[in-house]
């Protein structure tokens, strides 16, 4: 569905590309997540992915990116839109500042893609009914807690129903059923076929939802894997993109010989109850 | 000594909705507290009265045992320092340096002081290499603690952080975790509201857990944690390894790695 070949991209000014060498092949019907450290380049990769760079914030990019079969700097922004959703990293600015109220706020990207209006009105019931967000869909998009806003953001690109959804930290205001509520909806849409991109430092809720988990470090991608097998290999430390509590509790029993100390450390809840539940 | 209290406060936004119910709730000097709870519960709305940039609707708000009604906003940011949950509310300077100059230059210091202050708290953030940098050529995970850094070198009585690890990588998380724990071990008080059940849980000693703008519980987190209809109306949920203690079936209720490890040494010794 996203098929990235040889991608560097550099800022406009910048004496270094922000990301460089990149080879990727995402599936539809897929949950890939993307971990790294601060700087490491994800943003930068979400919009390479979501067509906005260079085509918004200038600086050059080499290389490919296609979606569906089609070179992305060939199609107008409104195709790419309609192909790539992205829901950007501060909740605080991805509000329109265009509309009054929540409803016509998660309305407003359907409007520039010609969605009919009784199909429009739907869609965001259905989205807000999804979200939790129903009761907000009155309120003013500026007169939200932070949560609420993102949950309003995230709600503004699910309704597009792209193929392709990419998410730049999208849980990171939301209180822990939130959080659980949006990647259940990511399973929801992989089920349907969509290509879902999701950047996020939850390790724990990245082994349990993602097929696939990259590691981006020195922007470029150093790990590509089963989320389970990228946690427990042996350079992660490198990475510098932290650890479960999981992986951390049994590094500290082996330390203190209360666990043997060959094989893998447990990265899940569920490899955690087997290492810390058997017999002893 | 009384930190801050809020008595019996009810807050109404503009916009008509009540954000807060009748929050009653007194904070020793000293103390470091977290609050969890649902989006929307008032949690953001309950600490803003703190600093004066709300002012209840009905009830009082007291910071340092006298109430905020009447003093200004800049005499209560000598007590009580805010990092705002949005970085880009809190930074408006050109340069890192001369935003986080900016309060101890109006608490009075002089420039040598607050220069020496914002390089401590620059530090102390993980940011001494970005302090010529514009802040909004920083990732906003960076913008976050360049206001932390601000908020730190008011060197406040009162500490009141708004989600302070939000986006934070984990050397960001370990950053705003040890700012927390020097600034307890310096006596000062801190409350932050959270996302983050771990960081409640093995960095602050109380916990209080808002729903639909009231106090729902309110203990050591061991104690809340254990409360699993209250977190079930608050959207939260356990730390990892206190769920995992809980489905191995042990009677311990470890909040940290550290807690964990002693429960499973403590099983059977071999
Ligand atoms: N500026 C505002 N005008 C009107 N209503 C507001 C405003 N800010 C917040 N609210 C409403 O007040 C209630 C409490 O919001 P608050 O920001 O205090 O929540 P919170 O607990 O901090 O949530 P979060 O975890 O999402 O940050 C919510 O219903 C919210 O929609
Ligand atoms: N607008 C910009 N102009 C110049 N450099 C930038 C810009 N945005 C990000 N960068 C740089 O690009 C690199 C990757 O940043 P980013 O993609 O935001 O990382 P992440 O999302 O992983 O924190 C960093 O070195 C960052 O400083
Ligand atoms: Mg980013
Ligand atoms: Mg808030």
């Amino acid at each position: 569905m996203i098929v990235l070949r040889e991608v560097s991209y550099t800022y406009p000014e910048a004496a270094d590309p922000a990301l460089h060498g990149i080879e990727l092949n995402l599936q539809p019907g897929s949950i890939t997540g993307v971990v790294g450290a601060s700087g490491a380049g994800k943003t930068t990769l979400a919009k390479v992915i979501a067509g906005f760079l260079p085509r918004v914030d200038g600086g050059e990019l080499t290389g490919t990116v296609c979606v569906a079969g089609r070179n992305l700097a060939e199609l107008s922004l409104v195709e790419a839109v309609g192909q790539v959703g992205l829901v950007i990293q501060n909740p605080f600015n991805q509000i329109s500042g265009a509309k009054y109220t929540v409803r016509e706020e998660i309305a407003f990207g359907m409007e520039n893609l010609g969605t009919p209006r009784a199909e429009m009105a739907a869609r965001v019931k259905q989205v807000a009914a999804l979200l939790r967000i129903s009761d907000l869909l009155d309120r003013s998009p500026y007169a939200l807690s932070g949560g609420q806003m993102q949950l309003v953001a995230i709600a503004s690109m699910l309704v597009l129903r792209t193929p392709v959804l990419v998410m730049d930290e999208p849980t990171s205001q939301l209180d822990p059923f939130g959080t659980r509520l949006v990647f259940a909806v990511l399973d929801q849409l992989q089920q349907a076929g969509t290509t879902v991109v999701i950047f996020e430092h939850k390790l724990e809720l990245l082994q349990a939802h993602a097929d696939r988990l990259l590691v981006l470090a020195g922007h470029t991608i150093v790990a590509d894997g089963s989320p389970t097998e990228v946690l427990a290999d042996e350079r992660v430390d490198g990475w510098a993109i932290g650890s479960t509590r999981y992986t951390r509790a049994a590094r500290l029993a082996r330390g203190r010989g209360l666990l043997p100390v060959h094989g893998a450390l447990p990265v899940s809840f569920e490899q955690a109850a087997a290492t810390f539940g058997g017999a002893r | 000594m009384t930190a801050v209290r809020f008595e019996n406060v009810r807050f109404r936004h503009p916009g008509g909705v009540e954000a807060l119910r009748g929050v009653s709730l007194t904070v020793a000097a000293g103390e470091r507290v977290a609050i969890i709870g649902q989006n929307g519960a008032g949690k953001t709305t309950l600490v803003r009265h703190l600093n004066g940039i709300l002012q209840p609707s009905s009830g009082r708000v007291l910071v340092g045992e006298r109430p905020t009604a009447g003093r200004s906003i800049s005499e209560l940011a000598a007590s009580v320092g805010y990092l705002f949950q949005n970085p880009d509310e809190q930074l408006f300077a050109s340069s890192v340096r001369i935003d986080v100059e900016f309060g101890p230059r109006n608490l009075g210091c002089t420039p040598a002081e607050a220069t020496a202050r914002a390089d401590e708290a620059l530090a102390a953030v993980g940011l001494s290499a970005q302090a010529q940098s514009h802040p909004l050529h920083l990732s906003l995970s960076e913008r976050k603690r360049v206001a932390l850094a601000g908020v730190l070198a008011m060197r406040t009585a009162v500490v009141v952080l708004d989600e302070p690890t939000t986006g934070q990588d984990a050397r960001g998380a370990d950053l705003v975790a040890a700012v927390v724990e020097t600034l307890a071990a310096s006596g000062r008080t801190v409350i932050a509201i959270t996302h983050d059940m771990d960081f409640a849980a093995e960095h602050f000693d109380r916990l209080i857990v808002m729903a639909a703008g009231e106090v729902t519980a309110d203990g050591r987190p061991a104690d809340v944690f254990g409360e699993a209809q209250v977190l079930e109306r608050a959207a939260v949920e356990p730390p990892q390894l206190f769920r995992l203690a809980q489905r191995l079936g042990w009677p311990q209720r470890p909040t940290g790695v550290q807690q964990f490890v002693d429960a499973f040494a403590a099983r059977a010794p071999r």
